[in-house]
């Protein structure tokens, strides 16, 4: 077990990226992901690793499909609008089967929006964002232990699924100091035998590619992949619940809103109301299962988020429309204060509806 | 004795290319290049979007496909990754010239040690034959149908006089392919690039002049004659850039 050291949570990523065998980063730079580059650029060649600031985003995540395709683990790193650009590469990754990290420090948008944190890229990430049917396994750390852990666990589902997989983090974990314990040394476990590592003449020779001009074929390989994305769904959910087992009132949040809301789920048990919180770990897949058990046990839930409202839709599927879900939220780079998610709390309890 | 056979590093694919287009025999000097090279076994392609889009189906070695214009950034990936292994890229003027210019541009000035190869045929093949960043003047095509209009539609983008002018890439060459002679140079120049790569030199880009009878509405003649007569005067041939061969005068 490693001793703590404290850390911003973006630098907390590129540690714990390398420390899981990442030797290949390629980034651009934008606000406020900027601490987990200049980490890479500082580390990677002490490591013989690659750091490499590329021409755009778009060049970036074109980069990570090179090294993905050879078979290496690899990531990119941007915040929303950068995040935008990296689209079309990241259908082809997803299209291509291939494993690969992208980190998307999430800032206030549309258009160049702001600096300050955001989770109005919850619509991108889990609902495609690029072209084509295809999902990416997307992670909200709540802390900079988790960007640490997260980030560990990303590699490996990746690798394990085929599908490229998403930190969803945003500016304020990026940007916070914390004691983090670090995950012990390890590299990729799955065998890669896809890769394109050259024939050295001894068989057939691999390609990686996401085109398919016999509409029966192109059909069975999204037939294929939305089969590994059920067992995705099966065993991959992680969620935290806090306070939940009697809650009246159920708060969903994730990332810095759960932090928030854990607050202010505490300050309504103090008065009284029994509120609890579900705190999605794993976006996509959604932890649908938890808040369809609660759905007839509360009043209502309360989706805190700092978007227009974009989780709030997962939540009301999941619970089958079957009780009142509300907002509270904040945007453009505002975080909800724990006063007002009591405030929503106050409101569901008192039966919204 | 054999005296003529099919280049190795091809697999028995059939082209789809059609009837007179020059990518059958640039795909031949490619594999050749890599038969003489002897890099087959490691050697990693990286193909386009555009008429070569199945380039493949058509080497023999790993491939990879790419997006649109991203070839480089995808040859920089592989090539970071396996830096002992060969990496090239095989890609047409709207995806280098327009749509990749930017990643064209950027592994030419890191000297990233990748070998392309720039069809230019002047127009978008694969998508029924449009202006191409490389169209010339005058030239009608679907998208430029009064032919290019050089006050509204600008002028055609000299790939080689460009990357040849940055301090990043060792080698840039114009070659073409529409007789003999250029075709056996070509072949030179194409292992080259090859060579460069695989001795540490870096960034060796050959263009090749190419002809495109389907979508110019020639005959594969005529079209070689447009190749001689118009594309050659516009785009002059010749060695660009050679670093190696600078340094050692």
């Amino acid at each position: 077990m490693s001793e703590k050291v404290l850390m911003k949570g973006n630098e907390a990523i590129a540690e714990a990226a390398i420390r899981a065998g990442c030797r290949h980063y390629f980034g651009y730079p934008i606000t406020p992901q900027t601490e987990l580059a200049a980490y890479m650029a500082k580390r990677m060649p002490k490591i013989d690793g690659v750091f490499l600031q590329a021409e755009s985003e778009i060049a970036a995540i074109n980069m990570v499909y090179g090294v993905s395709s050879a078979g290496l683990r690899v990531m990119t790193s941007s915040s929303s609008p950068g995040v935008s650009l990296k689209q079309e590469g990241i259908s082809y990754i997803a299209g291509s089967d291939l494993p690969a990290l992208i980190v998307n420090v999430e800032r206030g948008g549309p258009g160049l929006g702001g600096i300050q944190p955001s989770q109005s890229d919850y619509y991108q990430a889990t609902k495609g964002g690029g072209h084509g049917d295809y999902h990416l396994i997307v992670l909200t750390p709540a802390s900079v232990q988790e960007m640490a852990d997260l980030t560990a666990l990303a590699f490996d589902l990746s690798d394990k699924y085929r599908v490229p997989a998403m930190l969803l983090a945003d500016g304020t974990i990026g940007q916070m100091m914390e004691p983090v314990e670090l995950p012990e040394e390890s590299c990729s476990k799955v065998e890669k035998p896809w890769a394109v590592t050259g024939t050295k003449m001894q068989r057939k020779h691999n390609i990686v590619n996401s085109l398919y001009l016999v509409p029966e074929e192109l059909e069975r390989t999204n037939m294929e992949r939305f089969e590994r994305y059920a067992e995705i769904e099966k065993n991959e959910v992680r969620y935290e619940e806090f306070m939940t087992e009697d809650a009246d009132v159920c708060v969903v949040a994730f990332g810095i809103a759960a932090r928030v809301s854990k607050n202010a789920v505490v300050a309504a048990r103090k008065e009284g109301i029994k509120a609890g919180l579900i705190r999605p770990i794993t976006v996509w897949p959604f932890p649908k299962q938890p808040v369809a058990d609660i759905a007839p046990r509360v009043k209502g839930f309360v989706s805190v988020e700092l978007s227009m409202g974009q989780m709030i839709d997962d939540i009301r599927l999941a619970c089958g429309c079957s009780k009142p879900v509300s907002l509270c939220n904040r945007v453009g780079g505002m975080i909800p204060t724990p006063d007002e998610v009591l405030d929503a709390i106050r409101k569901m309890n008192g039966g919204l509806a | 004795m054999v005296v003529f056979e099919k280049p190795k590093s091809l697999t028995d694919a059939e082209f789809h290319y059609c009837p007179g287009c020059t990518h059958g025999i640039i795909h031949r000097l490619v594999a050749e290049a890599i038969d003489a090279t002897g890099c087959e076994g490691n050697a990693v392609g990286v193909a386009p979007v555009g008429c070569a889009v199945m380039a493949y189906n058509y080497f023999a070695c790993d491939m990879v496909e790419a997006a649109h214009g991203r070839a480089p950034a995808v040859a920089t990936g592989l090539k970071r990754a396996m830096p002992d292994h060969v990496i090239f890229t095989y890609q047409g003027d709207g995806d280098l010239a327009s749509i990749g210019m930017a990643e064209t541009v950027h592994a030419a000035a890191r000297n990233e040690n990748i070998t392309v190869i720039f069809v230019n045929n002047a127009i978008y093949g694969m998508t029924g034959g449009q202006m191409a960043p490389t169209s010339l003047p005058g030239q009608v095509t679907q998208t430029s149908p009064y032919g290019r209009d050089v006050k509204t539609a600008g002028y055609p983008v000299k790939v080689c006089e460009i990357l040849s002018q940055l301090d990043g890439p060792e080698f840039i060459a114009r070659v073409a392919v529409n007789n003999v002679k250029n075709v056996r140079n070509a072949k030179k120049i194409i292992q080259k690039a090859f060579e460069n790569q695989i001795a540490g030199k870096g960034f060796s880009l050959v263009e090749v002049v190419s002809s495109c009878p389907t979508n110019w509405g020639m005959t594969p003649v005529k079209a070689l004659e447009w190749v001689e007569d118009k594309m050659i005067p516009y785009y002059p041939l010749g060695v660009y850039k050679d670093r190696s061969a600078k340094e050692a005068e």
